[in-house]
């Protein structure tokens, strides 16, 4: 079996600018925050991010990438407002695409399905279909004639998520109680990157978690990084919780351009490593201004 | 009427859990401390069968025992499987409103015009969908004039007018508990109409801080004091540190 082993660097360089990107996880939970770090290091711009977004779509838009959002909602959870996607919004930096939660989740399953479309009742009356224009409604072609929201595939060039282990082939564990639509990304799109806190035997798998935790399996993927810490900040339970403190220390850094800049200088100027080493320096500054 | 050392935060909070009375084996979905203190406490008490969940992936248990009971996993309810339920319409949802008009369109994504808002909030969430789905409630822990418009800017829970426009069979909203009263639509043409005021609050208080023309009955009850049992359970059991308060400071 052949190995799909990657570094974060090689899975952007698989990507192409204007592309359309799945990122999974929910919020600020379980990211793929290792291969979003790969792309802000990378020349990638003009995408796409669909996204139940979190510091992966605020981090891409304060580096410029994005051209537009598709999403329901972009928070960091313990802060509600995600402070780039403000900013952007705000400044009409980017174009958006706004859905209910519902409907993100069929436009991924039809697009899983290669369907061109689900019915959907999420929408209907709301101002969602004001500002998607596109967006049509479809009768029921049954008895009950009842009209419902027509949500339209969101095909994906590339999804990318991040699990708690996955084997070198691409068959891919999550630990924690919510697997999010991590698969449901990969299946909507064309190619698929997977990234992990640890890779591990194929034969390991099952010693860590019962086989209903086994969320991809490796005809779904097509790279796979082995990248510790690489949800970080964001939670990927049961390996780590979110890192509240350094959330906090993202948060500042859209209190201006010159605190983005700083963040920028202080923890994204380097690889993975310079990152996470940076992130461990932070660590020791806040652990010593407490003591 | 004297309402001994009663909070107005307790007060909500028993409001909030009275939304859910009568609900049965449903998801309650609370947004907010006090209407999470509110469904916690009517599973404690007069519905039983609520299904609540911990705000991650898990159902918990209502804790017959001791306090450090609480926390029991009955279930599993990832995100797929919450949209569901919310398309299965067995859920009664209490969400915030950033902006309500008298019909109960919300807002919670953007203030000003969408395609460069003044301020970008949470986005639509699945507010569209729940409202076309199952019951919903809102809380407002600060009642004015900048939450109470005339229109919202960005229509995502639907009110009573669209819903009709739209066909929505399954649309309900039930309540609006905020700092000063408790709300609902039963009237004719289902507008927002004052069902109680809290203790201490008068009609013209909540009158001068809605920005529509509210109906008001002849004789507005009081909002009801908590029992002494639901007192001692959210002081006691369910919010001991009382950060109740400081949602409504």
């Amino acid at each position: 079996m052949t190995s799909k082993v990657l570094s974060p660097d090689d899975v952007a360089g698989e990507l192409r600018s204007g592309m359309t990107i799945g990122i999974g996880g929910w919020g600020s939970r379980r990211k793929p925050m290792a291969l979003v770090r790969a792309i802000l290091r990378s020349g990638l711009t003009d995408l796409t991010i669909v996204s139940y977004g979190g510091p992966d779509v605020g981090l891409l838009m304060a580096a410029g990438r994005v051209r537009r959002v598709v999403c329901g909602f972009v928070t960091l959870d313990t802060i509600p407002l995600e402070p780039h996607f403000r900013l952007g919004r705000q400044a009409g930096a980017v174009e958006l695409t706004e859905l209910d939660e519902g409907m993100l989740h069929w436009g991924l399953l039809a697009a899983a399905h290669r369907l061109p479309f689900l019915p959907i009742r999420a929408g209907l009356g709301s101002d969602v279909l004001r500002v998607n224009p596109g967006l049509r409604t479809v009768r029921s072609p049954y008895a009950d004639g009842e009209e419902l929201t027509a949500m339209p595939a969101l095909r994906l060039d590339a999804a990318l998520i991040h699990l708690n282990r996955a084997d070198p082939h691409g068959n891919g564990q999550y630990l924690g109680p919510d697997p999010y639509f991590d698969d449901l990304f990969c299946q909507a799109a064309d190619r698929s990157f997977l990234s992990c806190e640890r890779i591990v035997p194929t034969p390991d798998l099952l010693a860590a978690g019962p086989v209903q935790s086994l969320l991809v399996n490796r005809a779904m993927i097509d790279g796979v990084v082995e990248a510790p810490g690489g949800a970080h900040f964001t939670s990927c339970v049961p390996d780590y919780a979110r890192d509240e403190a350094f959330q906090a220390e993202y948060a500042r850094s859209a209190q201006s351009p010159q605190a983005w800049e700083q963040f920028r200088a202080d923890y994204l100027s380097g690889d993975e490593a310079a990152y996470q080493e940076a992130v461990r320096r932070f660590r020791t500054r806040t652990a010593a201004a407490r003591a | 009427m004297n309402t001994g050392d009663v909070t107005r935060a307790e007060v909500c909070v028993v409001a909030c859990a009275e939304a859910w009375r009568g609900d049965g084996a449903i998801l309650a979905s609370p947004t907010g401390l006090i209407p999470g203190l509110g469904a916690r406490l009517a599973q404690l008490t007069f519905a039983p069968e609520l299904l609540l969940s911990d705000g991650e992936a898990y159902l918990l248990a209502r804790p017959d025992g001791p306090a450090q009971d609480a926390g029991v996993v009955e279930g599993w309810l990832p995100y797929r499987s919450v949209f569901t339920v919310v398309a299965a319409g067995r859920r009664h949802a209490m969400m915030g409103a950033a902006q309500l008009d008298r019909y109960g369109n919300q807002n919670i994504s953007c203030i000003g015009d969408w395609a460069r808002p003044a301020a970008q909030l949470l986005g639509v969430r699945g507010a569209p969908g729940n409202t076309v789905n199952h019951p919903v409630s809102y809380w407002v822990p600060r009642h004015s004039r900048r939450v109470f418009v005339e229109a919202v800017d960005m229509v995502c829970g639907i009110g009573y007018d669209r819903a009709a426009q739209a066909g929505a069979r399954f649309h309900e909203l039930r309540v609006v508990v905020s700092n000063l009263a408790v709300l609902d639509f039963l009237t004719p043409d289902h507008t927002m109409r004052l069902r109680s005021v809290h203790p201490g609050v008068t009609v013209p208080e909540v009158v001068a801080g809605t920005g529509f023309p509210l109906v008001i009955p002849d004789d507005v009850p009081v909002t009801r004091l908590p029992t002494p049992q639901e007192l001692a359970l959210i002081r006691g059991r369910l919010d001991p540190g009382a950060r109740r308060e400081k949602e409504l400071a």
